[in-house]
């Protein structure tokens, strides 16, 4: 019965949306779809094509890396402000001043109106600013990026243990020294982290924004599957799994410094 | 004088809109520069209360509060926290972070000192190691100098802390239940190694105590709270025993009598 009534409310969308699967199974489409997949293997791996490759992941990496730094940049300060964690006020009377909760509120705003845009809408903005090119990735990623990580850094502040730092700064310290020797010793992997999950992500973004002509190893991909090059596609796949695995190994490798 | 209260009234932290009891009741005392106090009573007395309270941790709903001849409530907020840096908090389990070494968190006792330049640098290459080697050598701890925190056992742990104090600049120790996780022997110490350094830096020494005898055989003074009110306030040649007996008596029949008293009355004579 439910069921029904779910199928009756879903057919007028369905209708609406063109949702037609069977064309996936027609004649005409099963053969494209079996030329683009057969080109696949083997994967494109002629000398220039690999150095062009190689070139295009590095300026992925680069873009992402870039982006990230920047983004950390502006994220650290900002988390200083928007975190309650160290306010001296707070541990007084258990509430901080009116100035304090301005100034955190509205790096509260900001954040949330840099992470607000998606970075494909910031590139597709500074694309349109700055040209095409790898400078309209770079400036997408930090202003989005450090939106989320001063939003996440803050909250991993907040929740962990705020004995340590609550008690040097009763004790006289100021309140960034009471972050460093206080707070950091017990978030320091989980900042690492989530920082390191965000550069994986800031590497996914740049092939994304690639696609709208932000660079790197995106923007060959779009003219690989515009010429239905499957090779070539497969190649640039393959390459993608390489560098999330990278990613997870040096998250791995920074997680185990660090506890 | 260090420190003088008057009338001082302070709520519990939590129920700020509740009817509960305030935790502070009308405290009245004054403790001169150098004085060595042992703070007594049963649990939930308001002790470790006082205790942030005169270390300017917790504002008084009322009454008069100087510490070093100024009131710290009627300077600027940065002024204010200037001032910590006069006093050191040591609350009851130490909050070092596991995952430090011991040789940081002794050091932290130096923060205020320091620039923050200086910290940020000192977290590669401890600045002043010898100190806090021969601060963690007055509890034999010095063999943990570079030992990470939650290696320690909950006594080194305690003395850990206590290393820090150490080396804090305080002109006040502000010390809550020093002897919590300590055999007797290490707690003899303990108190030793306070006093003296309080002596030494004639620092006036508060502390929090539940080994009564101990209070009485260590500290000239000894102050006793129940209920958020001082009970009495004595030199600790004229505390009787009934005093303590009745400091101590259990009026909550609601509550299970014997786990109560078996926390608090070690080695009273009840």
């Amino acid at each position: 019965m439910v069921a029904l009534v779910a199928l009756l409310l879903l057919w007028p969308m369905l209708q609406a949306s063109e949702f037609q699967p069977w064309i996936l199974f027609d004649k005409q489409s099963l053969s494209a779809t079996w030329q683009f997949l057969s080109g696949f293997v083997p994967p494109a791996h002629s000398p220039e094509f690999l150095a062009m490759l190689m070139a295009a992941t590095w300026q992925t990496v680069a873009i992402a890396t870039a982006g990230l730094v920047l983004a950390l940049l502006a994220a650290i300060p900002l988390t200083l402000l928007a975190t309650a964690s160290l306010s001296v006020s707070r541990l007084e009377s258990g509430r901080m001043r009116s100035v304090a909760v301005l100034v955190r509120q509205s790096a509260r705003w900001l954040l949330v109106v840099l992470r607000s845009v998606p970075e494909l809408v910031w590139a597709l903005l500074f694309v349109r600013i700055v040209g095409l090119g790898p400078t309209a990735g770079v400036l997408a990623i930090a202003l989005t990026y450090s939106g989320m990580l001063g939003k996440v850094y803050a909250e991993i502040l907040e929740s962990s243990d705020t004995d340590a730092s609550a008690a040097l700064l009763r004790n006289g310290s100021g309140r960034l020294a009471a972050l460093c020797y206080g707070a950091l010793p017990e978030a320091a992997a989980e900042l690492v982290s989530y920082t390191t999950y965000r550069w994986e992500c800031a590497i996914r973004g740049s092939v994304i924004m690639g696609f709208v002509g932000a660079g790197g190893i995106g923007q060959r991909m779009d003219e690989s599957m515009k010429m239905l090059a499957g090779a070539e596609v497969s190649s640039m796949l393959l390459v993608f799994v390489l560098l999330v695995a990278a990613a997870d190994q040096v998250s791995s490798f920074m997680r185990k410094r660090l506890l | 004088m260090a420190f003088e209260l008057r009338g001082i009234q302070v709520r519990h932290a939590v129920a700020a809109h509740a009817e509960v009891p305030d935790a502070l009741h009308d405290i009245t005392l004054s403790l001169a520069q150098g004085e060595q106090v042992a703070l007594i009573g049963p649990s939930g007395a308001g002790k470790t209360t006082l205790l942030h309270t005169l270390a300017c941790a917790r504002r008084a709903e009322s009454g008069e509060f100087t510490a070093f001849a100024v009131a710290p409530w009627l300077m600027s907020h940065a002024q204010r926290h200037a001032l910590r840096a006069r006093f050191f908090l040591a609350p009851q389990t130490p909050p070092l972070p596991p995952r430090q070494r011991v040789v940081t968190a002794v050091l932290a006792g130096r923060l205020p000192q320091w620039s923050f330049w200086q910290a940020i640098t000192s977290l590669i290459r401890p600045r002043e190691a010898g100190a806090a080697h021969a601060a963690l050598a007055r509890f034999n701890l010095q063999d943990k100098l570079y030992a990470r925190v939650d290696r320690l056992s909950g006594g080194e742990r305690q003395r850990c802390g206590m290393a820090r104090l150490l080396l804090s600049k305080a002109d006040a120790l502000l010390v809550d239940e020093p002897l919590s996780a300590l055999d007797p022997a290490l707690s003899l110490q303990m108190l030793a190694v306070l006093q003296q350094e309080a002596h030494a830096r004639n620092a006036t020494l508060v502390c929090s105590l539940h080994q009564v005898e101990l209070a009485l055989a260590h500290f000239p003074r000894v102050i006793a709270l129940r209920e958020g009110r001082i009970v009495f306030d004595l030199p600790s040649a004229q505390v009787t025993p009934d005093m303590i007996n009745a400091l101590y008596q259990n009026e909550h029949t609601t509550l299970p009598e014997v786990a109560d008293k078996a926390s608090y009355c070690m080695g009273t004579p009840c």
